[in-house]
Formats: C-alpha cells, structure tokens, sequence
C-alpha cells in the first residue's frame, strides 16, 4: 500500500499539468458558477433625466412638486443623472446604465391640466431598458415599476386630499387662496342652500320666482350629497402618472425562453462536442485513420463528415428536447440558429479530437472546456469588474455558446458569427490534422 | 518503383537517410533490420502516409498492410470489407475472395476477434484493391503457422510487385527475390535470399 501511494505520488510530481488541472481548474470553474448565478446588482445604475426640473403644479391653492416622490424610486437605484433624452439613452445603449427614467418637460402642465378639469393627456414617464441579459432586465423592470407605482401611489394620494379639500369647500364653503386675488370666500352649496331655502320662507306660495328658487334648491342639495360620494371615487385614481417602456438594446426574450434557450444550448454543446471530438480521435484510436487519408478520402473530407454526423445529431436531439418543452413553455425553437450553433460546435469538437488525438482525452478535453466557456457567457456584467467583463465577453465569442444563445434570440449578425467560428474552427482541425 | 534519397527526420531525430532502391514489376522484396532501423517509415512514405523530407518516389498504385491493425472494431468483418472496398474501387468479388482468404465469418464483430484473425482481416483489407503494388508491414505478425502458410500463398499468386518488412529472417529468405537491410535509417545491404541474412543484421545493429 505505502508502496502504492509512493508511486502515485511520484507520478503527480512529475505531472505538474495535470495537478495544476485538478487543483486550479475546479476552483475556476467554482469562481465562475458564482459569478454566473450572481444576481443582479444591489442597486442597479438607471440613468435619470429630469426634464421637468423643479416645475410644480397647483391644486386648492397647494403647490405640489412631482420631482419630490422621485426620492423613492432614488432609494432603489444608483442615479446617474443626465441632462437629456438623447443623454439618458445612451447611458442604456452604451451599457453604462442598466435602464434609463426619463421625465417629459411638461409633466407637472399635464398633471395641472388633468386635475384642474381642464383635460388632456397625463403625463408618460418613458423607461428604456437594456436587455442584453433577460435576468437582470426582470429586476430592473421590476425595481423600476415598483418604485414608480409607490411615486403613483404616493402622489395620487396627495392629489386626492387637495382634491377632497377642495371639495369640501364646495360643498360647505370656506376660504380659497387665488395668485393675485388673495382670500376668496367661497359660500359653500349647504350654505347657498340654506340661504334660499331662508328667502323662501319670505316668499309667498303662488309667487311667480318661487319656483325657480326651489328649484335651486333642490340642486344645491344633490350637488352637495353626491358631491361628497365623489371622494371614493377619486381615490380610485391610482395612476395619474403614466409609464413608456423601451427595450433600447440586447434580448426582448421573456425569462422562461431565455432559461430554455440556455438549455438547449447546453445540450447542443456538449452533444455535439463530444460527438464531433469522439468520432475523429476514434480513427486514430482504431489505426483506421492513416489508411483512410493515405488516398481513400482526402483530410477534408473526413473532417466535414465528421462535422456533419456530430451537428446533424445534435440538432435533432436537442429539437426533440424543445418539441417537449414546448408543451410547458412558449418558445420559438429557430432551427437555423440551433443549426449554426451545431455546425459550430462540431467543427470545434473536431479540432479538439485532433489535437487530442485519443478518444478519452478528447471527451474530457471537452467536457473541460465546454463548461467553463458556458459559465463565463451567462456572467452578468454587473457581477464582475467591468475589464474583467471585457475579457469574459472576447473569450464568449471565441466559442459558439453564447453567439448560439444569441442568434436563438434572433440575432442575425450571431448567425454570421458562428458561421465564422464554424470556419475557423474547420481550419485548425484541419491544421491539427496535419500531425494526428 | 523507383526510390532515390528518401530522406525523413522526426523533429531531431532521423528516421531514414538517402534510402535508394528500385524494384521491377513482379519482385518480392523483403525489407529487414534491427528495431529502430527505419523499416515502418520506409513502408509509411511509400503507401502515402507520410511525406518524405527529401527525394523522391516513382511508384504505381499501392496496397498497404500496416503493421498494427487498422480495422473498426464496432463493424463487422464483412462491413470493414465492403467498406475498403468501396473507397478503393475494388473489383467485383474481392470481398468474397477475401473473405475466403481469411477464413473469417462476414458477420462476426471485428472487436471480438483474436488478435491473430483481426490480423487475418488487416491483411485482408490491404489486399482488397489488387494493386500492382503491395506493401506489408510485418504481414504475418500474430498468425499462426498455418495462416501465414495461407498468407504467402495468397501473396505468391499475385501479380503484383510485393515490398514487406519482416522480424523473421527466414521468413525474409523464403518469401524474397531480394533483400534490404536497413540500420539507423539507412540502406546498409542489398542481399540475395541465400546470404546470410542474420549476421547482416546482427552486422547492422552493431
């Protein structure tokens, strides 16, 4: 036994990449799991443009400033804040800001003329997303739309009890504050009510201006009852603020497609990987390999029928997996993107069988690299510094898995992409080849 | 065939040097020496399989017989026929009469053959084209007497010029019209059968 362990270690001694392997490579793999399955940040960057300024709008002789129940929405979000629209925007394309909130200049006129009776359209908020990765859009989304319903919220209560004050000097009467008019009395319909019900006591019964003071009368008191069941219903104004939102750049793929979309993905990798990798390093394995290249069938060949059997397999295993699916989620299945993907990824694993060159090596060599490389392309970029993000980006689009996930979420110029990864792969197989 | 200077390195080491033979149609020529001296390598850049670093060739068309057993295991014996045969364009009916030649069931699964029959279907397979040229590395490594009875027979009757390695210098002395004998990667003798081949090679090694 001690004998045994002396052996095994020596031969570790002597192997110092295969250590580094099995000591360095599960940590990174570690490192990556975590940043991949990070959330997103505690307070996402929203870049926020107040067209408004400090506008505010009158109601009942009370100055309401709207830019006050922003404060909230600030409690969940690291401002970035922006002069302009087109200022805002950017932030969001340019990737610096996860969303941008941007208030139109004449929120607190439209909010004035909504509530003074004198119509129009309520104000729109606009919200642009960026939606390059469908998890973090949900958050801000949500973030964004919690905050903005608790500013509705918080400034619809605060019209509703100028606006209940106001009526209920309508319907009792009392003082109103006017710019350049000051103090007003205001007689109130119980009041006006009560003087003409007075005056027509005095009044005899046949009187000819008896009936229209009745008459009158009469309206003052519905007008004052129904005037004071009006309050409920204005409280049901919940939203006098309206929200835009615009997905200004990456996916518009709902979560669940997108998690589907990510395990197709997986499955068309490894699959055709492992496939493509086995199927060359086995003509070696075999010996076959030197009789068949030596004039049978040209170094190219072989390789493109290797390619051929590992996407084709891929495909239609991994479009059986989203037929299944599909009974639970809506998705689009893209059969010329998965057909990319898998043309990708075939001609990757057989670069990796020749440079292999032996069938177990080649499918570890795959797994070992495969899993990484996915890990590294679901990293949000809020999860880790932004040159480091850089660098998980231009290693991602050195391999078909995320250029695959994206051209599944439409992406034409993805489909480009991997038709290049495809051909570039194919040439270092084939230079690979060249000593199997 | 024609072969002038034939010239292969492997990184810092020399495999063959300034190798020069011909041989005219219908010879059996045997290639012999010490392990190391080169014989593999000669027989690789003849069938193609490895380019020379320097000289030159003038050969037909060629069979080749590795010498480690280059068939499918998951095929069967009948399925790795058909297949060489087919990208070798080989006449009708060589599949049959090499099935014939080995002795083998068309139907068993090549992974659970012997080592010595896998061997039979090896030889079997590089022999499918009838081309006027053959080349076997150590044919009849792993056959039973008999087999390689079988083997030479088979090989005799061809009308084909036949270049094989051998390990066994009598086998070399029955089977040749001539004989090299390689050493360090380079044509140290060419020998008729009735010399004494094993000194010259135990001459080579040294």
């Amino acid at each position: 036994m001690r004998r045994l362990l002396v052996k095994d270690l020596r031969i570790l001694r002597r192997s110092p990449l295969l250590v580094a392997l099995l000591v360095l490579y599960p940590v990174v793999v570690a490192v990556l799991v975590g940043a991949a399955l990070t959330g997103g940040p505690a307070k996402p960057r929203v870049a926020f443009a107040n067209l408004a300024g400090d506008t505010t709008f009158t109601l009942g002789g009370e100055t309401l400033n709207p830019s006050v129940y922003t404060g909230k929405l600030f409690e969940a979000i690291d401002p970035i804040r922006v002069h302009t629209r087109e200022e805002a925007i950017a932030k969001v394309r340019d990737g610096d800001a996860l969303a941008a909130l941007v208030i139109p200049a004449d929120a607190a006129q439209r909010l004035q003329g909504m509530l003074s009776l004198v119509g129009g359209e309520p104000p729109t908020v606009e919200v642009f997303y960026n939606a390059e990765d469908p998890v973090k859009r949900r958050y801000v989304e949500s973030t964004i739309r919690s905050r903005l319903a608790e500013a509705n919220a918080a400034l619809s209560d605060a019209v509703l009890a100028q606006s209940a004050k106001y009526l209920d000097l309508v319907v009792k009467g009392g003082e109103l504050s006017f710019p350049l008019v000051g103090e007003v009395k205001i007689l109130g319909l119980r009041n006006a009510r009560t003087l003409i019900d007075t005056s027509l006591r005095g009044i005899p019964e046949d009187a000819p201006e008896r009936a229209p003071l009745e008459q009158v009368s009469r309206f003052a008191r519905v007008a004052a009852e129904n005037l004071d069941l009006s309050k409920p219903i204005l409280a049901s104004i919940g939203q006098p603020v309206r929200v835009k939102q615009t997905v200004v750049s990456g996916s518009k793929t709902p979560l669940d497609a997108f998690a589907v979309g990510v395990a197709a993905t997986l499955s068309l990798m490894l699959v055709t990987l492992l496939l493509a990798a086995g199927l060359l390093a086995l003509e070696r394995d075999e010996g076959t390999y030197a009789r068949l290249v030596r004039g049978l069938v040209s170094r190219g060949a072989l390789l493109t029928e290797k390619i051929a059997l590992a996407a084709l397999a891929a495909l239609v295993v991994t479009l059986l997996q989203l037929a299944v699916v599909r009974i639970f989620v809506t998705i689009s299945p893209r059969p010329l993107a998965l057909a990319a993907g898998a043309l990708a990824f075939a001609a990757l694993g057989t670069a990796l069988g020749a440079l292999a060159r032996e069938v177990r090596a080649a499918s570890l060599l795959a797994v070992l690299l495969a899993l990484p490389v996915a890990f590294m392309a679901l990293v949000p970029s809020g999860a880790v510094s932004a040159p480091l993000y850089d660098v998980l980006n231009l290693v991602s689009g050195l391999f078909p898995f995320k250029p695959t996930l994206r051209a599944l979420d439409g992406s034409g110029p993805a489909l480009a992409h991997l038709c290049a990864l495809a051909l570039g792969y194919g040439v270092v197989a084939r230079l690979a080849l060249r000593r199997f | 065939m024609n072969v002038a200077g034939i010239g292969k390195r492997f990184g810092a080491t020399v495999a063959l040097r300034g190798v020069t033979f011909a041989a005219a149609a219908g010879d059996r020529v045997a290639v012999i020496g010490p392990n190391g001296a080169g014989k593999t390598t000669l027989l690789a850049i003849l069938a193609g399989v490895l380019a020379p670093d320097e000289g030159t060739l003038e050969l037909p068309p060629a069979g080749w017989v590795p010498q480690r057993s280059a068939v499918y295991s998951k095929l069967t014996v009948r399925e790795n026929l058909e297949l060489f045969a087919g990208l070798e364009r080989a006449p009708h009916g060589a599949v049959e009469r090499m099935l014939e030649l080995t002795g083998l069931g068309g139907d068993e699964l090549t992974g659970t053959l012997s080592g010595g029959n896998r061997q039979r279907l090896n030889v079997a397979v590089g022999l499918l084209g009838s081309p006027p040229l053959l080349l076997l590395d150590e044919p009849s490594a792993a056959l039973d007497p008999a087999q390689r009875e079988r083997l030479w027979t088979f090989v005799g009757a061809l009308d084909a010029t036949v270049l094989f390695t051998s390990h066994d210098v009598a086998e070399a002395a029955q089977h040749a019209h001539r004989v090299l004998v390689l050493a360090g990667g380079e044509l140290v003798a060419e020998l008729a059968p009735t010399d004494d081949l094993e000194r010259a090679i135990v001459c080579a090694g040294s």
